[in-house]
């Protein structure tokens, strides 16, 4: 890690979970609200402002509005080849919550890519954030 | 169109993140979370071109995901995005210079690995 403070990774850290939680819950509510509020088939876009208003809808559009800040923010430290594995654990979840709260069945496949992926983040969560020069800070 | 849609989404996913990411850089590290420095900073990004277009590739990739549930499953939909893992290291460590050393690498390929599994 570069320099001594803890700071930098812990911040690294809380905004990985943020990107990580904001994409599984946002995901998840959006598609819970489109199953209520049924396919969209007009092409008006009065059919995308009722979408709206269904509340699954809307907090899932804001949940996924946070989740591009913090990736956006992130990617303002940290390298896109850190970022880009380590926040694709949020796939790992969604198949894991799938089995342990909705009981899905996963097949062998599926367990032999959540463990792959779960590898893959502890591997890639062991280098360095920043590899490229000290991000200038303007602040 | 199933694989028209793919490659549309491979390419302006890849495009819009390496963009995003240069963007980002340019604009420096974001260190000051006050509301006030938030906003400063946000109005910079608006004005930022890079972010600009990285928002335009992402908004273009979205709808194209949409566009491509609504005519596929989801198992085949997902191994596109496993695809964009691959292009978008080998571009981070070229367009970015980004350092990637043998144990990402190997990290990056399980990943992108288990992604595509995960749908079949």
């Amino acid at each position: 890690m570069q320099a001594t403070s803890t700071r930098p990774l812990l911040k690294t850290r809380v905004f990985t979970l943020i990107v990580i939680l904001a994409n599984v819950l946002g995901d998840s509510f959006l598609r819970m609200g489109m199953r209520q509020v049924g396919p969209i088939v007009s092409a008006s876009p009065l059919a995308y402002v009722t979408a709206f208003l269904n509340p699954w809808v809307a907090v899932g559009v804001s949940l996924l509005v946070l989740w591009m800040l913090s990736h956006m923010a992130l990617l303002s430290w940290a390298d896109l080849s850190y970022v880009l594995p380590v926040t694709s654990i949020g796939y790992a979840l969604v198949a894991l919550a799938g089995h342990l709260f909705l009981h899905e069945a996963v097949s062998l496949t599926r367990w032999t890519g959540i463990l792959l992926i779960v590898g893959g983040v502890i591997l890639v969560g062991r280098t360095e954030f920043n590899t490229t020069a000290p991000a200038a800070r303007k602040n | 169109m199933k694989w028209i849609l793919v490659a549309v989404i491979v390419a302006c996913t890849t495009v819009g993140e390496i963009l995003q990411a240069k963007g980002m850089r340019q604009q420096g590290e974001i260190d000051d979370f006050h509301p006030g420095a938030l906003r400063r900073v946000l109005a910079a990004m608006a004005r930022n071109r890079t972010i600009i277009l990285s928002v335009a590739c992402m908004a273009v990739s979205f709808f194209s995901f949409m566009a491509l549930l609504s005519i596929a499953d989801v198992s085949f939909a997902v191994p596109a995005t496993a695809a964009s893992y691959v292009f978008e290291t080998i571009l981070a460590k070229f367009l970015l210079r980004e350092r990637i050393s043998p144990r990402r690498w190997m990290g990056a390929s399980l990943v992108a690995c288990g992604v595509a599994l995960l749908s079949a």
